[in-house]
């Protein structure tokens, strides 16, 4: 068996005396979609922001293709192919679209000089194939404020994909999305499996979650409640799971039908 | 080119200007452009003989530089984000560094570097306040002014000192002669404002600069330097701060400890009323080479159409804020 694409041992991590996430593992497959969810304030964010070099974990260890990290900075996340969809908060909305396509790694000549005019035509390469953005006020010059909310998202996730990274993390992807947009978003998610890829998918909404994800893991106060393939569950079983979690704090297994072997 | 590159410019095409687009792409330069013309139309109207002949426009070239210079390194900080108010400090702190060398190895080129030296110094030190020790830069800068100003004047023990060394020597020719007629001082002028605007615009120092000065939360999550972008700015502001401190003294054959101190205001202003924002990650080279002749302009101009000088102070005000008000209302009108 190949090693997981990455994989988490007993990793925790408290904010001045609080515990955002204590003893978290997990492992996470090439080609596999995992569905994070857990109410505002599980350990979410911090637990991505670990996984993609913001924060240090206090304890445990981060395992990338079996080698372990002990360093994980950000620079360093994207070197390993993680890759982070993080809505429209990582777009620099003054600069254009070029720019932010190439945000951290522009095309350079040696000495650091920039190659606009290739990453010009990369970009609106990028916004016709990718984003489908046909509109002929959007040019690779405009700045990002000149896009609406589902373009932003599109330049987001397209920035990721064409970075050809091997793991993509989208915190909350659909949000203020409209239906088609999100459709077009759970699509995008859905061809992350297909090119072999993995993908770490966080949103609120379990119905997205449902439909794109191979395994969910439910996060609460900071420790994993529960983990499971989603095929084992219907969407109705599911929805009242996460309410028990979000009640109890804890998911038993035993409770359901004798369903041997799950996860507490 | 690839096949796939080849249909994309069938798509967009390469970038093909038109009368609104370019305008609506450069409002701030095209404003910024018109009110320098506008200014120097009614000082010529006003004044002929003065404007008219060569003599003021050497002069503008020679005096202007020392305060323009600063304002493109400025111009780059300002875009990441930051500031920095101790570059009237630097420009006379710059020059201990050439007076001590020079004095004890006789050699200019040595003081020349000491004082390039001292410049990178000094702006080190404000980055590291800034950035390692995290003090929001108008305060770190603040203080950093008086600890400069006060560090050159306890060195040199408040004395002046003549430079006739540097007179007709290659490092003085170098930095305030001529070169096919032109002040030096202008040259160099020209020539950093080209390197800026390839700094800024075509290199990835300014880009991570407009990144972080635009969004730092995103170039943190990006991955982007965010330290090391803001000590160089901070560092070449010192540089650039030192070498026009020291382009002033050699001019004027002459170093006084208190010297610079006129130059915080119009620099500054230079670069605002160029166009480059308050709140970080848009501006121009161009507006700010332009602004710095329009700020420097003002003096001689006003007195020369006859006004008190009194009034220059009220001619700067308006203008300056006449430019941002202008910027601000294209901004708006353009944000789209």
């Amino acid at each position: 068996m190949t090693a997981p694409v990455l994989e988490l041992r007993h990793v925790a991590k408290s904010f001045g005396g609080v515990h955002a996430l204590h003893d978290v593992s997990l492992q996470l497959g090439a080609g596999e979609v995992l569905g994070l969810v857990g109410d505002n304030g599980a350990g979410k964010s911090t637990l991505i922001k670990i996984i993609t070099g913001y924060h240090r974990p206090d304890e445990g260890e981060i395992y990338f293709r079996g080698a372990r990290i002990d360093d994980l900075t950000v620079t360093k996340a994207r070197a390993l192919g993680v890759e982070t969809v993080y809505q429209e908060r990582a777009l620099a909305d003054q600069q254009s679209l070029w720019r932010n396509i190439f945000m951290s790694r522009p095309l350079t000549r040696p000495g650091g000089f920039l190659k606009v005019a290739e990453m010009r035509r990369v970009t609106s390469e990028l916004m016709r194939e990718e984003m489908g953005f046909t509109s002929a006020i959007l040019t690779p010059d405009t700045p990002v404020t000149g896009l609406s909310g589902g373009e932003r998202q599109g330049l987001a996730i397209v920035r990721a994909l064409h970075f050809e990274a091997d793991l993509i993390i989208l915190d909350e992807p659909t949000m203020g999305l409209s239906l088609s947009e999100t459709e077009k978003c759970l699509d995008f998610v859905r061809g992350i499996r297909a090119a072999g890829k993995s993908a770490i998918f966080i949103d609120h909404n379990i119905f997205h979650i449902y439909s794109v994800a191979d395994r969910i893991v439910m996060l609460d106060r900071g420790g994993i409640a529960a983990e499971f393939p989603t095929s084992r569950f219907t969407l109705e079983e599911l929805t009242r799971i996460m309410r028990e979690v979000a009640a109890t704090g804890r998911f038993d297994e035993a409770d359901r039908q004798g369903d041997a072997g799950g996860t507490a | 080119m690839t096949a796939a590159a080849e249909r994309a410019r069938q798509f967009l095409g390469p970038r093909q200007w038109t009368l609104k687009s370019f305008s609506i792409r450069y409002a701030s330069q095209i404003g910024i452009t018109t009110a320098f013309i506008l200014v120097w139309l009614v000082f010529t109207v006003m004044a002929p003989e003065t404007f008219l002949s060569s003599r003021i426009y050497v002069s503008y070239a020679q005096t202007v530089p020392y305060f323009g210079l600063i304002a493109l390194p400025l111009t780059m900080l300002i875009v990441a984000g930051e500031i920095d108010l101790s570059f009237p400090s630097v420009f006379a702190l710059g020059m201990v560094g050439y007076i001590a060398v020079e004095h004890t190895t006789h050699s200019i080129t040595l003081g020349v570097l000491a004082t390039l030296l001292m410049g990178a110094i000094a702006g080190f030190v404000n980055g590291f306040f800034v950035c390692v020790v995290a003090i929001p830069a108008l305060v770190v800068t603040i203080g950093t002014q008086f600890l400069y100003r006060g560090l050159t004047l306890v060195l040199v023990n408040g004395k002046s000192y003549t430079l006739l060394e540097t007179d007709g020597s290659i490092p003085g020719r170098l930095l305030t002669g001529r070169f096919l007629g032109l002040p030096m001082q202008f040259v160099w002028f020209v020539v950093l404002a080209v390197i800026s605007w390839v700094l800024l615009f075509r290199h990835r120092l300014g880009q991570n600069a407009h990144v972080i000065g635009d969004n730092k939360q995103a170039a943190g999550l990006m991955g982007i330097p965010i330290m090391r972008t803001r000590m160089i700015l901070f560092i070449l502001t010192g540089v650039v701060a030192a070498l026009a401190g020291m382009m002033n003294s050699f001019a004027v054959i002459n170093f006084y400890p208190n010297q610079g101190g006129s130059t915080l205001l119009p620099a500054l202003a230079a670069v605002f009323v160029g166009g480059t924002s308050v709140f970080g990650g848009r501006g121009t080279i161009w507006g700010t080479a332009v602004g710095a002749f329009l700020i420097g302009g003002i003096d001689a101009g006003a007195v020369a159409v006859g006004l008190k000088d009194f009034w220059t102070q009220v001619i700067y005000g308006a203008i300056v804020l006449g430019a941002v008000t202008t910027h601000a209302l294209l901004q708006r009108r353009f944000a789209r």
